[in-house]
Formats: structure tokens, sequence, C-alpha cells
């Protein structure tokens, strides 16, 4: 069958002002709302839409992190995703760790097409992805702003910091996404109440036989320096004096 | 870990990007770095002869293979991973081309990787912003035998010129992909500086209304020597290309001078710009959050603002 495997995080919601917590151990999550990572959103609507064209007949939402993920796994559900794979995994879960676990999930699931965000919000680490192609030795094309497969190949444009770069990748392949591949549709709440009968499968790192390493401490987490606050002014010629007494005209 | 550090080379084939220089700064922070920096390409000299000029590089590397000719990560990295052996620490720079290539590479050594680092501390113990820059992590690596890295190009200066330092050419025997084919990159050439690099930068967000509207910043650009940037909300738009995104998905930039017009300073916009050594910020709104991080504000109009700036310095 011809499936996309589709990698959901969960992270702290894009919109939270986030807040190292005093004792420097964290940033506070108590509380907080937590959603899909922006990019999965993105990765999940493109497998959606190649579906829907008829380039794939599943697409199936994988994570590996602790319980409450089912929540995530449960909007990409309600999203659209036709089942639901949860790999538990408790405490840190870290790039090689979260790679190794979705390279055993894509050597039983056997997809034609992985697709990831480009970095999830939370650690900013964008690494995930290219770990995957690599243990899996397969194509990668990351920042995709531009997707089009067949059915063997698929054309990628991707946002590289020279401008757009077009690829042509052989598939299976890895791609992670940019903010502007598409538009994430809106859940409409008869698709929750049908995403509850969807199948969520659970599994465990052991059973993958995925050793849960960690190998990064975190040792201390702080808040950025501030600004020091700034001055008014009041038109265009004002700006340009102030301009000159920093040296800056 | 061993002290000594592989760097990998960004350039277009001709010129070194300044990025690979303050890879070298980085490196430096480490106590006896022994560096070593890779160039891959079709044909490596210019390059190679560009990066053995900058101060702190022991050693550059020259991997020459037509198929080079374009960065693919999928084609670099197996190479980068042949070379790895001897060295602690393999660093290239937090652009779209060392985040793509590093991390393939540390999965195939099966290394633990620090993206964006922003310091360094000792030979275990890094700096690096996390949420977007809302929190700064110190990671301690203690046990690690090999480690990659990706540089936050914004925390370093570029190291300047001295050595020079020999150049080696280095044969890797290893198979290629050719899953991987590069069809094509568009640019849209401009005469202005450099958005990673300038000393001035000028950006403009949604109230411009549209790409027509920008003219007004090229202009005002063009007299200052600046460079153009754009909130993502003004790219979407299509008002100006991607490229030019500054911020937490765009680019991070550092300049001396950073100019918001008529961009309401999202954490995510300003997470790209929290190195700037003064920022200005034009908004009709007084109460917008850029004015919280901006050394300079104006609230008023950029229609009749920015014409009139320009016509002050003229
Ligand atoms: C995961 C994620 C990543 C993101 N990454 C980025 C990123 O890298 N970079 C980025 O920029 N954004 C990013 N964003 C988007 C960000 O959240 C904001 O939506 C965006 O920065 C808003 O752009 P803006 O300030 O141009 O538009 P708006 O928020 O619409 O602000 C327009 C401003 O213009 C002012 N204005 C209107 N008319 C005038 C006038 N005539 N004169 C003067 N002022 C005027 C208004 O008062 C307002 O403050 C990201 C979002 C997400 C979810
Ligand atoms: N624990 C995880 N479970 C599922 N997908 C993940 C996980 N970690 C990372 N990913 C995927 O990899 C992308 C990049 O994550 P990162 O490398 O952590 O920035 C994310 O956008 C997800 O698509």
């Amino acid at each position: 069958m011809k499936r996309i495997l589709v990698g959901i995080k969960r992270v702290v919601d894009y919109n939270v002002r986030i807040r190292v917590k005093p004792d420097n151990t964290g940033v506070v999550t108590d509380g907080v709302k937590m959603s899909v990572n922006p990019f999965d959103e993105i990765a999940l609507e493109e497998a959606l839409r190649i579906k829907e064209r008829g380039g794939a007949e599943e697409v199936v939402v994988a994570t590996v992190g602790p319980a409450e993920c089912q929540q995530q796994l449960r909007t990409a559900l309600a999203m659209g995703a036709d089942r639901a794979l949860h790999v538990v995994a408790d405490g840190i879960v870290e790039p090689l760790v979260a790679a190794r676990a979705l390279l055993k999930l894509v050597e039983r699931e056997q997809p034609l097409l992985v697709l990831l965000g480009k970095q999830a919000i939370d650690d900013d680490n964008g690494q995930t992805g290219q770990m995957l192609a690599a243990m899996w030795n397969r194509p990668q094309a990351t920042y995709a702003s531009k997707l089009e497969v067949t059915d063997t190949t698929a054309r990628v444009t991707r946002e590289v910091d020279a401008g757009l770069e077009t690829l042509d990748i052989d598939l299976p392949a890895v791609v992670t996404t940019d903010l502007r591949l598409n538009e994430p549709r809106y859940v409409k709440l008869p698709d929750i109440m049908k995403a509850k009968k969807k199948p969520l499968d659970t599994l465990s790192l052991a059973e993958l036989g995925v050793e849960p390493r960690q190998q990064l401490k975190l040792v201390r987490f702080e808040a950025p320096p501030q600004r020091q606050k700034g001055i008014r002014v009041k038109d265009a010629a004002e700006l340009v004096e102030a301009l000159k007494k920093k040296g800056l005209l | 870990m061993s002290t000594q550090i592989l760097i990998v080379a960004e350039h277009d084939g001709k010129t070194l990007n300044l990025s690979t220089a303050k890879c070298v700064t980085c490196a430096r922070g480490l106590a006896e770095a022994q560096v070593t920096v890779a160039v891959f390409a079709a044909s490596a000299a210019a390059v190679a002869e560009q990066a053995a000029k900058l101060t702190g590089v022991n050693r550059v590397l020259t991997i020459e293979n037509p198929a080079n000719e374009h960065a693919l990560a999928a084609v670099l990295a197996p190479q980068v991973a042949a070379l790895a052996a001897p060295f602690g620490l393999l660093l290239g720079p937090s652009t779209t081309f060392g985040k793509d290539l590093m991390a393939r590479v540390a999965g195939l050594l099966d290394a633990p990787q620090l993206s964006d680092i922003s310091a360094i501390e000792s030979a275990t113990r890094f700096r690096r912003p996390i949420f977007a820059g809302n929190a700064i992590l110190t990671v301690d690596t203690t046990g690690v035998a090999k480690l990659v890295g990706t540089v936050r190009t914004a925390s370093f200066e570029a190291a300047g010129a001295g050595g020079p330092a020999p150049i080696e050419k280095a044969a890797v025997e290893v198979a290629l992909p050719t899953h991987t084919r590069f069809v094509s990159v568009s640019a849209a050439k401009n005469d202005r500086p450099d958005l990673q690099t300038a000393a001035r930068v000028i950006s403009g967000g949604r109230a411009l209304g549209s790409a027509d509207g920008f003219k007004i910043l090229y202009s005002l650009a063009d007299k200052l020597k600046a460079a153009v940037g754009a909130s993502r909300a003004a790219v979407d738009a299509g008002y100006a290309p991607n490229e030019m995104q500054v911020g937490q998905t765009g680019k991070i930039i550092a300049p001396e001078l950073y100019v918001a017009i008529g961009i309401s300073g999202a954490i995510q916009h300003l997470t790209g710009i929290k190195d700037a050594r003064t920022i200005v910020a034009i908004n009709k709104d007084g109460e917008a959050p850029i004015f919280e991080v901006a050394d300079i504000g104006l609230v008023g109009d950029l229609f009749q603002v920015v014409p009139e700036i320009e016509r002050l310095i003229s």
C-alpha cells in the first residue's frame, strides 16, 4: 500500500510566552497549552493533500514520547490521518533516539514518503529528519516549500539561504517541511468525534529494539539577556538626529 | 573528546562564505583546539586558499569531486563521515547549508548534535538558544566521544586574516548516492549587501501592503548601503522573496543597525534580531511589541516617515 508516515511532536504552543523556571531546571510547562508542532501540522496537511490527489492510500502519524502525546495524535487523526502509532518514551527523547525509533516504524510500515517538520519549536534542533534519512540511507529534502510526488520520484523546492533550490529525489525519501508549503486545515468538531474511533497503536522503545539513550545533559536554563529600554522620538528629523548621535549615520 | 575540530566550509564554488570564518572563531573557543577546514568542491583551490588565510586555521583539506559541485547533503555527508575518525568535534554553520548537512553526518556517525551553538564554555560545556531564543540552555557533553555541532553565526565575529595554513588534498573512498539530484537554484540578484552579514538592515512587514510598497525601503536601503529584510507576513503575502525573511524560521542576523518598519514584533521575528546592536522601530501603533526591544522608537505612518528620512539624509 502507498503510505505516508508523518512525525508528530507535542510541543508548547507557539503562542505561549516562554518563561524559564526560577530554579533554572527548565521552562514552565504547568498549565501551559500544548500543541502539535506547527511544522508537523504542515507535514500532515501535505500528506493529506497528496492522498486526496490519489498519490497515496494511507496516512499514518507517529510520535515518540510520554502518554500525554496521545492528545496530539488524536488531533492529527481528527485532521484526517488514518491511523496513529505511539512509541512510548519517558523523559527527554534526543533526536538520535527519535530518528532510530522512526526508522523502526519505517521498516515496519514501508512508507513511500516520510514527512517531518524542519524543526521542533521547543528544542529548535532541526535534526531528526536528516538523521532518519542518514540511518535509512535514503534521500532527504529539507525545508520544502513545494512538493510534487510522482510514482517513484519527487521534485522538491527548498527554502535555502540563497533563495529557492529544486531537487529531484528518488522515493522512498524523507522530506521536512517549511512554513510556506501549505496552510493546514482546521479541525472540525465532528472530526474530533470520528477520530476517537480511529486506530491508535501503542508500542514501546524496547519492543522496537531502540535504546533510550540520553547523551546530552541539560545543565541549566536561563532567560535571555533583556535589552535596555529605549527612547521615543517624535518625528523623522529627531530619528535622524538620534542615529547621528549614535554614530550610525 | 579529542580537541581536533573539523569545520565543513560553506562556499559557492568561488568564494568562502563568511559563516565559515565564524565557525573558526567558535572552534577557537575550545582550549587547545586544532582546527581543520574541509573544502568539498568540484575544484577547491580558490576557496581553500581563502580558508587557509583565516586566523586560527591549522590545516585545510580539499576533497575534489565533480559530484561536489552542488552542496547536496546526501552526497557530502558520507564524505564528511569518512574523514571524521580523528576529530572530536565536527562543525558547520547554522545556515541552511550547515543545518541540512551536519545532522545527516551525525546520523551516519550515530553521534549526537548540538544545533545553534552560541558559546563554548569548556571542552564539554556549550550554550545554545532554544524556544526561539526565549531560553538559553547550557549542555554538558561529558562522555560523548564524538560531537557534531552547528554554529549560530550571529553569536561570533568572523576570524580575520592570518596564516596561511597548509592545504592538503584528501582522498575519500566512499560510494556516493545518485538518488538525490540538483535541478536548479533561483535567487534574485541585487547589488545590496548580503542580509546575513550586512552592517545595516532595513526590514519591512505586512504594513508595506505590496511588493510595490517595498520600493520605498529599497530606495532608503540604497542610500544607507543597507540590506533589506522582511517579516514572515510580508514574505507570505508575496511582497518580498523568501530569502529576505528574518526570524526564527528565516535568517538570524546581528547587524549594527536594524530598522523594523511596519513590523509588529512577534517573538518569532524578534528571535532573528536579538543580537542587533541598535534596533529602530517605526510603527503607527505605539503599543506594538517591537517597541519593547527598540532602542529608538518612532510612532508614525511609515509611508510618510520613510520618504522623509530619505530626504533628510540625502
Ligand atoms: C512556527 C512559526 C514560525 C515563524 N517564524 C517567523 C519568522 O521567522 N519571521 C517572522 O517575521 N515571523 C515569523 N512567524 C510569524 C509571526 O508570528 C508574525 O505573524 C509575523 O512576524 C508578523 O509579521 P508583521 O509584523 O509584518 O505583520 P503584523 O503582525 O500584521 O504587523 C504589522 C504591523 O504594521 C503596523 N502598521 C500598519 N500600517 C502601518 C503604517 N502605515 N505605518 C507604520 N506601521 C504600520 C501595525 O501597527 C502592525 O504592528 C512565525 C510564526 C510561526 C507560527
Ligand atoms: N519525539 C518525536 N516524535 C515524533 N516525531 C518527532 C519527534 N521528535 C522530532 N520529530 C519530528 O522531527 C521534526 C524535527 O524535530 P527536531 O529535530 O527535534 O527539531 C519534528 O518536526 C517532527 O516531525
